[in-house]
């Protein structure tokens, strides 16, 4: 059976869930290997987390070389990789970054990219959710090996023991390919909060908080929920950009989105409109947002929320 | 010194998009317009000028796309863009991605040649096919350093930095021009066309090139020899009404969280 790659999720070797869909979807099309972007002497402790849901192999590429320069060198080592092995199919956790690394490998390889899948099927069909949600596509790559990014929630994890067998690859990065320099990096201070693109719940706020998010984080604390905001919020300087939900901020798709005095313009439901249960909160009886609802309440957030996180606190005993 | 600007010709987000009997975006049914998100490179372009009085800068916007398509240039000069050019050509209806990358890669080059091409900048995402992958596919065909997701654009001399938001920071990017950049909605609000802008903007050179006077075969893109295939298309059902409940004295954080719970959530 032909290995399919799977580049792993992870911040400073702590393996995201994202990893763990994608080895379950690459198991539809092959043998899982994963392949870690890391510190050498992370890539044990990464196997071990790894094989527990199938990766028969974990290659491991000392990013040394790699991590100061923009997108150019990963994709340089992946091309060098797929020279080596000749995957099935190579897939990328949908992040912006990782996009932009399919596709430099997409034009290196000579094959075929699928960006945001939601689903990839047996034969490498996937499903990706386009014009705002309104419409899913189905595609398939014709040429070459194909390179699909796929979005998290695309897949339950599904746990199935591989051997793990951990390989150093060495890449060599050209000159050429280390020509945009991360001069700095400042990490965002954690929230405590879930991580928004993979939470279970979302709850978010909008031009109706008027700058004040107290209420939408009260409620996402008492759900267990993480923090969105609308492109209205993050434009009024009330919630920085990593937090926004629509067409140029992150796209979500949870189990329930909680919106909180926000209108819903295309922009803000194209990154939220396949969520499984949507809820709102809005003063405004008219406004766009209650057209996609399984649940509106039309009120002021300020009063509503705080009372809302009472109740689910007392629920929850 | 000369800026070209990548710019694309979008059905209109807040219209009916659809799908053509071949799964290619309708692109006649549904009104077109100038992507939202090229408008902030086409500004960064005209920022990027304009701090730097003095300089003989000039702007080139650039598209790829149907008859139709040249409207997003004629916008772009509106906004104050210099000269157009308009690839047209029958043959690259349908392509993907790495078609699309290969003509504008190969047009810029002639650009280069006629008027230099010393920094290529693009919007984020198309509003329609959102890939983000043209830019990076960009830098990757014309060998030049990718900078791409700017938030914050400074430069200086041949020196450009950025600032970004990354997954889980911000980074800073530094490289030298020659580059390919890639703006988001965040790098500042785009202007509207004067209307002197307007009026100039029918005087300015606008170019039409086919695959041909860029040495394209028409063989290499379009629909038939896209390396990715559609092979449907399924309009998602409308979702189903609601209830709605209207909050007095209270009552809607009650009937909020009664909800939640019938559906677990809590």
């Amino acid at each position: 059976m032909s290995e399919v790659l799977v580049v792993v999720d992870h911040a400073d070797g702590e393996v995201k869930k994202p990893t763990y869909e994608l080895l379950t979807i690459a198991k539809r099309l092959g043998e899982p290997a994963a392949v870690f972007f890391g510190s050498p002497e992370q890539g044990d402790a990464v196997a071990e987390k790894v094989k527990k849901y199938g990766a028969a192999k974990v290659y491991v590429i000392d990013d040394a070389q790699i991590k100061g320069f923009l997108v150019a060198p990963k994709a340089e080592a992946l091309q060098q990789l797929v020279e080596k092995t000749s995957p099935a199919a190579i897939l990328l956790p949908s992040t912006f970054e990782n996009k932009e690394v399919a596709a430099r490998l997409a034009i290196k390889i000579g094959s075929g990219l699928i960006t945001d899948a939601v689903d990839v099927q047996e034969g490498g069909v996937t499903t990706q959710s386009v014009f705002a949600g309104n419409f899913t596509v189905q595609a398939k790559v014709t040429q070459g090996t194909p390179i699909i990014t796929v979005k998290p929630n695309s897949a339950a994890p599904e746990e199935s023991e591989g051997a793990g067998t951990v390989e150093a690859f060495a890449a060599t990065i050209s000159d050429g390919a280390k020509t945009a320099q991360i001069v700095a990096t400042q990490p965002r201070q954690s929230t405590g909060r879930p991580e928004l693109t993979e939470a279970a719940i979302v709850v978010s706020g909008g031009r109706g908080t008027g700058g004040n998010f107290e209420p939408v984080e009260g409620f996402a604390d008492s759900l267990g929920a993480a923090v969105g905001a609308s492109r209205a919020a993050v434009d009024s300087g009330w919630m920085p950009h990593a937090f926004q939900v629509g067409q140029t901020g992150k796209t979500v798709s949870p189990q329930l989105y909680v919106a909180n005095g926000i209108s819903g313009a295309i922009q803000h439901r194209a990154g939220m409109q396949t969520s499984k249960t949507i809820v709102a909160v809005n003063k405004d009886p008219e406004a766009p947002i209650f057209e996609l609802v399984d649940f509106g309440v039309v009120g002021d957030l300020h009063t509503v929320l705080p009372a809302a996180t009472e109740k689910v606190k007392e629920r929850k005993g | 010194m000369n800026i070209v600007v990548c710019v694309k010709h979008v059905p209109d987000a807040t219209a009916d998009r659809k799908f053509e009997d071949d799964f290619t975006v309708d692109r006649v049914g549904v009104d077109g317009l100038l992507s939202e998100l090229d408008e902030y490179a086409v500004e960064q372009a005209l920022q990027f000028r304009e701090k730097r009085e003095g300089e003989e800068i000039t702007v080139t916007a650039l598209t790829v796309g149907p008859e139709k398509a040249a409207d997003a240039v004629r916008k772009a000069l509106q906004m104050g863009a210099d000269s157009g050019v308009h690839v047209v050509d029958d043959a690259i209806a349908g392509s993907d991605y790495i078609a699309t990358s290969l003509v504008l890669a190969k047009a810029v080059e002639k650009i280069k040649a006629d008027a230099g091409a010393d920094l290529v900048i693009c919007g984020m995402a198309s509003t329609d096919a959102s890939g983000s992958v043209v830019p990076a596919m960009l830098a990757e065909r014309l060998g030049l350093p990718q900078v791409t997701l700017a938030s914050v654009i400074e430069s200086q001399g041949d020196q450009i930095r950025i600032k970004r938001d990354n997954e889980g920071s911000t980074e800073v990017i530094g490289a030298t021009l020659p580059i390919v950049l890639s703006v988001t909605d965040q790098s500042g609000e785009a202007r509207y066309p004067s209307f002197k802008g307007i009026m100039a903007a029918k005087k300015k050179p606008l170019e039409t090139w086919s695959l041909s006077d860029l040495g394209v075969d028409a063989g290499e893109v379009g629909l038939s020899v896209a390396w990715s295939q559609v092979e449907d298309t399924t309009e998602r059902p409308p979702r189903t009404a609601g209830e709605i409940v209207t909050d007095e004295d209270g009552s809607g954080a009650g009937a909020l969280v009664d909800f939640l719970a019938s559906k677990k959530f809590i």
